[in-house]
Formats: C-alpha cells, structure tokens, sequence
C-alpha cells in the first residue's frame, strides 16, 4: 500500500475542505477505503478521517429518526428505538457482514461504499467502473451480479441499509462548501448509464452527515429479507425490503426496494402500484412479487436471481403482514 | 526379532496373531492393557499459548534487521517474458534486493506463475518497489475452461510433455510419464475382472456424469518462511508440512549442503498437503536474504496462495455401475478427466476401486492440463471427488434395484469395521426414519433429507523417524523428535505417548519438535504423522527405561534381566520371587548419573503379520433444503470412524470434525472461480472464496472406535484424511434424498438444486 498522511479532522466543513484537495480520500470506519487501497484500486497520498467528528455517532429514534453518519451498524441494530419503529432497518443492519465488521462500518461509509463487483475489485481488470471501456461481468463470471440495469456496468450496490432506508422513505442530510443538502435516498444513487465510475450523486467534498427517516404512520407495517448462501460472512443474493401502512383492511401505502439486483437500490414501483388498495392475500404477494421483478434482464449465469428475488419480495410481504 | 502373542482385532472381536517384534521395539499393547493417558481427552499443551496470542508461528516471526519479500506474478494465464527490468524497483526506498525468478524467453503457463521479486525494509515499500518492476509480456493463447482444453483447436499449455513437478513429500500423487495428446494427458488405468460381463450380469445399470469444482487449500496460516543467513549457515522459520523436506529442497535448489540448513517450525497454521517443498517462495526468501545481507520474511497473501501454491484439481467423472436385483455390485467402471492446472495426477478412482467389493472394476484417469494453478496434494487427493461420484451412483443403484441404500452398502462392504460403523451411524441418525422426516418442518418450503458416504484410507506409516527420550534425575522427562504439529496436537500426542510408556504425569514429560537439529521426523502426509511418530516415541521412552533398569542393577549388583518395571517403579527379585531390591520413579531417577539416561529409538518396521485392516469411515448427513430458493443447511454430521487406537480423543475428535467442516464447504460453497475472457481467478480472497463458516457448520456428532491393529507398537493409525473423503458426498445425498432429484455438482448451489427440483417436479428424473 502507498503512503499517505493521515489528516484527522474535527468538523465536516474542515474535512470537505481537505478532501477536495487533489489525491485525497474521505474515511469513516474504513471498511471499504482500506481495502481498496490495499489492492491498489485508490492510492490517496492524503487520508481525511471524519472518524473522531464529534456528534456524529449520535441515534435518535424520533420518529423521526435521526442517524448520525458516524453511527456504526452494530449500534443500528442494537438500538431499541430503531428495533421497535424501524425494524427492518435493524435487521438490515445487523445482517451485514461480520460482527466485527459491523463494529467499525459506519452508516455513512455503508450507504456510500463502492461495490464489490470481483471485476471492479481487482486492480488487474481495467473496467467500466474505473474508467475502463469493458464490463467483464456482462459476459464473464456473473452469477451474483445485475438482473437490472445490465447494459453498461452490471454490479450490484452492495448496501443493505440503503435497502431498509429507501422503504423507508429516508433523506440524507450532507454537507460541502455549497452549504447543506437534504437529498431523498432514492434519488441519490446513479444508474451507469449516467455516470459508470461513481454509485452516487454526491458532489465534491460532500459529506454525508445524517439519515433522517420520517415517522411511521399508524399501521405500518416493514420486513427486510435477504438470502445468502452461507450464513456466516456472506454477501446477500438477493434482497427486498417492504415498508407498509395498512388501514381498514387494505394497503394504503407501500414501498417495494430490491437490493444486490442492480447497481443501485432499485424500488420496485409496479410492485407498489399493485399493491396500493388492495387487501393483502397470498395471491396479492405472488401478483407483486412477479411484478417487482418484471422487466429483468438476467445474466448467463443469474437468471435464478429473478426467482430468487421474487421468493423475498413474496416473503417479506408475508412477514410484514402476518 | 521375538515372537509375540497378541490379542488384536475391535470391539470385543479379537483374534490371537503372532508377530515379529524387532530387538529394541515394545510389543504393541494388550487389549487388556489400563492405560494412564492414553486415550483420554487431554486438552493440547500448547491450547492456551494459541487461545491467548502467545504462540508464535513463522508468519509471526520478526527477526532485527529483518526484510520483507514480495512476488511479482505474472497477470496473464499464457505469455512469453520478454524483458525484466528491476531498476525501477531497486531504485524505491527501502528496496534491499530484487531478482529475476523468470528469464526472458521463459513461457509463463498461468496468471499468478512467479516473475520476479524484491525485498525491502517495510511489507508496504516491498509492495510498491514490486509494482516498479517493469516486464514486457508477449501475451499467448489460453485455455482455464477444463472441458474446451479437451477441444483440437485448444491453445496448448505444454507444446511438448508437460513440465509437472512434484513437490517433496507430495504424496499420493505419485506420478510416472503418460502419453499426452493435446492438452489430454493419460490414461492411467486400471482393470479387475470384465466389466463387460459384468454389466451383462447385471439387472440394474444406472450411470452418469459427476463434475466437482477447483477447492484451494486455505490454511489460515498462508505459505511462507523467514530466510536468515549467518555465513554459509542457513536458518529458516517455515510454515511446513515436513521440516526435513524443506530443508532437503532448499539444499538441492540452492546448491548448498543439507547439513548447512536449519528448519524451523514452532507452530504452524495448516497445510492440508499443500505445504512439502520450499516452493518458489521460499528459495526466493533464501535468495533475497543473501543478496541483501538480512534475514527476509516472504509471506503470500491470501491472492496468491489461492493462485499459485496448488489446490484440489476439479474432476468430470463418468460413472457406470451395476447390480443384481438381489444386491451384489456386478461392475463399476469410472473415467475421469481431472484439472489439475499445469500439473498432473488428478486421478479419482481410490474409492471405486477400494471401498466396496466388485469383483469386475475398470477406471481411466486422464489429466487435462489448463492455464491455471498446478494442484497439490490434498488431504486425501482424489477421494472427496472419487468419493461423491461413487456414493451418488451406490444410491441411483439402489433406487433403481429397489433397496434402501444403506442395506445395499452393507451387502457390497468387505470391510467388517466399517459395516459396524454403517450401523453405529445409522442409528445415530435415525436413518430408518428418514423417509418420514423429509416433510417433516413446519415450514412448508423446506424439505429434509439423509444420506450417507463410506471412507477409506490406506497408510499406518513407516520407518525413518526417529526420537530422543532422556529421563533427567529430577523425575521429569523430555522428548525431542524432529516431527512438526500442522495444529493436529501432533505436539501434544508425542508427550502423551512418552507419559504413558514412562507412567508419567503429561506435566513432567517436556516436548521438544520442529527443528531439523532434532532427530528426524516424518513429513505430515498420507494421515501417517501419528503412526510413524508414536510408535517411534514409545520404543524410546520404552529404551530409556531399559537403561534405567540396568542402572539400577548394577547398583543393586543383580543381573539386567532381573530388574522389572511396573508402572514406574523398578524391583529386583530374588530367586523365591520376593522383591529382594524395590526403587520407587524418584528413587530410580535419583540413582541415575548426573547426564539421567537418554535413548534414542528408530521407528519400527509395520509388523506385516499383524491384524492389518484398511481405515474405514462412515458419515451420515441431515440436510434442511428450501425448496423455493434452493439454499441448503447442513444440519447435521453423524461422523464413525477408526483409526487405531486413539492417543488423544480431544485432538482426534478436532481432526475428525475439521475434515467434516472442510467437507461441507466442499459441498457446498467451495470454487476457484476463472474468468475465461481473462484467465484470471475472479474471487481470490476469502470474501468471494467461499468457505464455511461457524454459523455454516453442523451439529457434529463423533464415534471413533478402537482397533487394535498390532501393525505397530502403539496401533496407531491417522485419521487427517478419512475424515473428510466421504462428507460432500454424504451432503449430495442427503440433498438428493429431500428433494427428489439426483445432484451430480459440487459445489451444490442454490440454481443446481432448483434445477434439479424442476425437472423432478415437471417429471424428467430431474438431474443436475
């Protein structure tokens, strides 16, 4: 690995300031920015730590609830407050990776880590995502990439949280030179098409400083499942996150979020349509879950994917309205 | 040479045997015999230095001035070099030495194939000043796909005959010059009796293709030494399976004399077959110290021990067996295409040949060499494949003669330990049950399933070791015997032997290993470390304490022979049979000159005449399967076993339940993933390499039962390997049994078993 300098900082507007600065890198827990610099995929000769801002651990459930960028996954999914109004945000959370690793991972770095698409994460391959001209994915190995969005870049967005967040109708909360921004979570990530090289709109030196998730309404109703091959230390297959409000027996609102089957979260809008008015049944799952997944476009080596997700997409619904 | 009586045989079933005991060698124990440690649960002498970080291994060695190394490996799986220019890296800071290890015009045959490297005073400046190097590549055709290597047209990986290697102690790859057409290297065959007749005998024929996956060897502890040179003298700390053979390796590559070269291996992370040889690795650790005058540690990565340092070669293995309808095997035949990369000996047909009794057995093993990373030995080479693909077939045979399967193993078992094993487990698991559970969750998408797998394993080691036992006058005693512990509690069974010969408390009995200054010990392959090793140890402890005998007779003025032992304490009788001289441990000891007594024993020769039988081996799997994603959960092993007598049941049971853990995760999740359009693996780590983890293993349920063999003084027998040949194909089993359907890959994945789900379910017999 490269040296570099450690720049600890004590404020956001100090870090955005540094960070914008040529050959410099932002780090939180540094989960995901070590392990790019050790296989040579970012080489920073500056590192800014934003690890010791204060305040920014902070979580305070609300409704509505307020995450602090720094707070970490395990706090997350400790946290009674988040259990009890954000369940599946909790259960997001604590499902991802390792427990150690969720004692350094940062709500902040998960939301805007980089993917782990084997391609990408090898300094060897020259793809898309580094500013290369081939996806190796789209006709190589790709069992555990796309099923949407597969004509440029087709890894998938390794997140979980932003799975949980996006059904959740969350905001981020970031700041940069421009001032402050509040920034709809499903409106933040970019598709390739857009941009290949980055998963997210943040401009420069824009720092992601909270999560604010509004208040559930009465009867709402969330589950987030996710299926892995290996219980221990596994990334997901698939995920889907439901977040609904049922009153006088019909679904009054609804959230359908897929995760790991496209290169950002993806919301599963037809899902949603479908569900809007009707009164939950077996059928109405199996009839939204074929929904959510409508459209896909499968890999060579992914096309149980789409089953998969859609065996989630009929669980978690079933789970939120038991 | 005496002759001596013996009582051997298990449980309960003995038969007398006379064997030839060699001067100098205990006669091995009675069945009646009252051992004192033998055979109990002794935790490991070394379990708290390990549990709390005080053990140091050779990846922990840091030595002053020391330097770290680094590999440049080739990215591309075919090229010619064209041009090595180090300057750019001796240039760097901190940059002590660097060296070619590939010259121009050499041929590099797979991505990760060593070219050059460097030594600096930081592992982060070796790193840099290894990526300055500078090498031109002229890129070549390749082939990683096993299957396309097979084509006419495929880019050759050897223009002429393949340039396999075999690393010292590499055993059970045993390797002679086959013909090689293409890329297809074989066959080596091998016939009993006429299959052809066999299958006209037959009322049920059933066959099919059995593909299993590249599975790396992942110790936790990667390859690697620490080089320190003083003069000519060589030491090096090693992460080995053989302290000798490293040694003797890096003797003839370096060109220097054996007796210049010291090895040392303290503790050590696991090898599973991949760790004989100094390797590349280690002789360019050796070069880059003498270069830059200072001991150099070279360490791989996880990335290049997945890469370049051998694996478990991938099998496509076409199986056709028969039966009568009442039961008898008729005939078995198997050809296998094995990926071994650029090496060789990929055969699987120790199973098919061994395991159950067929009197019409023909098997072709054929190598298709790939541009991929050479294979290695590995705990068991060929079994664990071999293994899937035999007991898959026992059970479509079974279906298809309509017998329940177990009873149609019973009916083909020669082996009557393993019959009792059969049923051992059975019971255990609740196989007559088996049926009954399939549906039994309240879950409806999941379905259970059981299944079962046989072992066997062949090797009760040999003569060349050798061990030192000296009893000081203080009561304590030391071994020192030149063996190293892969993390087996080979430490730990070595004092336990001693303990028990000299009527010792384990606390009194120090051992000392892992340095080639010691007398030899044996590489750890085959599962034959424990029988070569314990039955060295015990001839010496036995000697030491001959010579304590005769000590104390001359003392006492009586004849040698007069002086007897018991349970540590020594008496002279006279001729009415009266004890006339009694000395207690202590007061023998205390007779002793100031030097105690030292002898050093050889091992034995196997008695050849003994109750010889092969090592058995059955497990039992219950697996969870969900039916709607395909995911599967082992839930639980039901593991019976030999392996002689047991010196430890904790460190026995821990070897058995490792085996069955590297099984699962052959099973179900293991795979060196290679990237045609690149011919690079795509997940080398252990992030995208998948390997079972805690919350992936099963409830493990352990039986091992005692066999006194007499094959050597102590009975004893390894069980590293047996342990893990049978435990995928259990699992596949299992897996077919509760959906329905046959699985022929490993790993088995979530699409394979809906595959496999759908065409049962759609009414196509359902195959995947």
């Amino acid at each position: 690995m490269k040296a570099f300098t450690l720049l600890p900082v004590a404020s956001l507007a100090e870090a955005s300031r540094e960070w914008v600065k040529p050959k410099t890198a932002l780090k939180a827990g540094g989960v995901d920015l070590l392990d790019r610099m050790k296989e040579g995929l970012d080489s920073p000769d500056r590192v800014v730590s934003i690890a010791h801002v204060p305040g920014l651990a902070s979580i305070e459930p609300g409704p509505p609830a307020r995450i602090g960028a720094l707070a970490t996954l395990a706090k997350i999914e400790a946290h009674a407050g988040i259990r009890k109004y954000y369940p599946a945000l909790a259960e997001a959370a604590g499902g991802a990776a390792t427990p150690q690793i969720r004692n350094m991972a940062t709500l902040g770095g998960n939301i805007a880590q980089r993917p782990r698409c084997w391609y990408f994460r090898q300094a060897e391959f020259d793809c898309r995502k580094k500013g290369g001209d081939t996806c190796f994915a789209r006709f190589g190995e790709n069992r555990f990439h796309a099923i949407f969005d597969t004509d440029i870049c087709c890894c998938v967005h390794p997140s979980a949280t932003s799975v949980a967040l996006m059904a959740y109708g969350a905001r981020l909360e970031t700041v940069s030179a421009k001032g402050k921004r509040s920034i709809p979570l499903d409106q933040f990530f970019v598709l390739p098409d857009e941009d290949p090289t980055r998963e997210n709109g943040l401009g420069p030196g824009e720092i992601i400083e909270s999560v604010v998730i509004p208040p559930p309404a009465s009867g709402s109703r969330s589950s987030y499942k996710k299926l892995k091959e290996k219980e221990s230390f596994d990334w997901p297959l698939v995920e889907a996150c439901v977040a609904l409000t049922v009153s006088g027996g019909a679904i009054r609102e609804a959230r359908v979020v897929l995760g790991s089957v496209s290169p950002v979260p993806r919301r599963a809008l037809a899902a949603e349509k479908l569900l809007v008015g009707s009164a939950p049944s077996e059928a109405l799952f199996s009839k939204a879950a074929a929904a959510a997944l409508e459209g896909a476009t499968p890999l060579e080596q992914n096309a149980h994917k789409v089953r998969l997700a859609r065996v989630m997409v009929e669980r978690a619904l079933r789970d939120a309205l038991a | 040479m005496s002759k001596e009586k013996l009582r051997l045989g298990f449980q309960g079933r003995f038969e007398e045997k006379v064997v030839e005991v060699a001067d100098g060698d205990p006669a091995p124990w009675d069945p009646s015999r009252k051992f004192s440690i033998m055979g109990a649960r002794t935790p490991r002498l070394d379990g708290r230095a390990k549990a709390t970080g005080a053990a140091r291994y050779s990846i922990d060695v840091v030595l002053p001035g020391m330097l770290y190394g680094k590999i440049l490996r080739s990215p591309y799986p075919a090229a010619v070099v064209k041009s090595i220019d180090l300057e750019p890296a001796r240039k760097m800071p901190g940059v002590k030495a660097a060296m070619a290890i590939a010259k121009p015009g050499d041929k590099l045959r797979f991505a990760g194939q060593e070219v050059a490297a460097v030594a600096a005073d930081t592992s982060e400046r070796a790193l840099d000043a290894m990526r300055a190097i500078r090498v031109e590549y002229e890129q070549k055709p390749f082939v990683v796909d096993p299957v396309k290597a097979r084509n006419d047209d495929a880019p050759l990986v050897f223009e002429a005959a393949a340039e396999t290697k075999t690393s010292a102690g590499d055993v059970g790859n045993a390797r002679k010059p086959l013909p090689k057409k293409g890329n297809v290297q074989g066959p080596r065959a091998s016939a009993k009796g006429d299959v052809e007749e066999g299958f006209r005998k037959a009322d049920a024929i059933v066959e099919g293709t059995y593909v299993t996956a590249v599975q790396t060897h992942s110790p936790l502890e990667t390859h690697g030494i620490v080089a320190k040179w003083e003069g000519d003298d060589l030491t090096v700390w090693a992460s080995t399976q053989g302290i000798f053979s490293m040694r003797d390796e890096l003797a003839e590559t370096l060109g220097i004399p054996a007796s210049k070269i010291t090895v040392l291996t303290e503790y050590m992370g696991g090898g599973f077959g991949a760790k004989f040889g100094a390797g590349v690795y280690g002789v360019t650790a050796a070069k880059l110290a003498k270069e830059a005058g200072a001991p150099v540690k070279l360490f791989l990565d996880r990335k290049e021990q997945h890469l370049a340092v051998g694996n478990r070669p991938s099998a496509i293995q076409w199986v056709k067996a028969g039966a009568t309808k009442d039961g008898k095997l008729t005939a078995l035949s198997l050809l296998v295409h094995g990926n071994g990369g650029t090496n060789g000996g990929t055969g699987t047909s120790g199973p098919v040949k061994n395991v159950y009794e067929c009197a019409n057995v023909k098997t072709e093993e054929y190598d298709v060499f790939t541009n991929a990373g050479p294979s290695a030995a590995f705990r068991a080479p060929g079994h664990p494949q071999g293994s899937f693909a035999l007991e898959a077939t026992m059970d479509e045979l079974a279906a298809k003669i309509g017998m329940d399967p177990l009873e149609f193993r019973m009916k083909n078992d020669p082996s009557e330990i393993r019959r009792e094993e059969f049923r051992i487990g059975a019971e255990k698991i609740g196989w007559k049950d088996r049926d009954a559970r399939r549906k039994s969750s309240k879950d409806p998408a999941i379905r259970r399933g059981i299944g079962v797998g046989a072992a066997i394993w062949y090797n009760t080691g040999g003569t060349g070791p050798k061990a030192t036992v000296t009893i000081h006058r203080d009561g304590s005693a030391e071994v020192v015997h030149g063996v190293q512990d892969l993390g087996t509690g080979a430490r730990t069974m070595v004092g336990i032997v001693a303990a028990e010969e000299l009527g010792l408390p384990l606390a009194n009995v120090a051992v000392k290993i892992g340095d080639t200054r010691m007398p030899y010990g044996p590489g750890s392959g085959g599962s034959t470390t424990t029988p070569s090793t314990a039955p060295t140890i015990r001839a010496a402890a036995w000697q030491a304490k001959k010579k304590m005998a005769a000590v104390l007779a001359s003392k006492w003025g009586v004849p040698a022979e007069s002086v007897e032992e018991n349970g540590g304490a020594f008496a002279a009788k006279g001729d009415g049979g009266d004890a006339v001289h009694k000395a207690s441990w202590r007061e023998a000891c205390a007779a002793l000159p100031a030097e105690g007594v030292s002898a050093t024993a050889s091992r034995a020769e196997n008695h050849g005449d003994a109750w010889k039988r092969f090592t058995a081996g059955a497990q039992f799997a219950e697996v969870e399967v969900d039916i709607e994603t395909g995911i599967v959960r082992v839930r639980k092993i039901v593991a019976v076993h030999d392996c002689g007598l047991v010196v430890n049941a904790l460190t026995t049971e821990s070897q058995i339940q490792g085996g069955i853990i590297q099984g699962v995760s052959y099973a179900l999740y293991e795979n060196r993933i290679l990237d045609n359009q690149t011919g690079r693996m795509v997940n080398p780590n252990v992030e995208q390499y998948k390997i079972a983890g805690a919350l992936d293993v099963p409830e493990i349920d352990v039986t091992v039962l005692p066999v006194w063999d007499g094959v050597n003084n102590t009975h004893s027998v390894g069980i590293g390997e047996p342990s893990t040949v049978p435990t995928a194909g259990a699992i596949a089993n299992a897996v077919s049994h509760a959906i329905g359907a046959r699985i022929r890959r490993l790993p088995i994945t979530p699409e394979s078993v809906l595959a496999a789900f759908d065409a049962a379910a759609a009414g196509k017999g359902g195959v995947a």
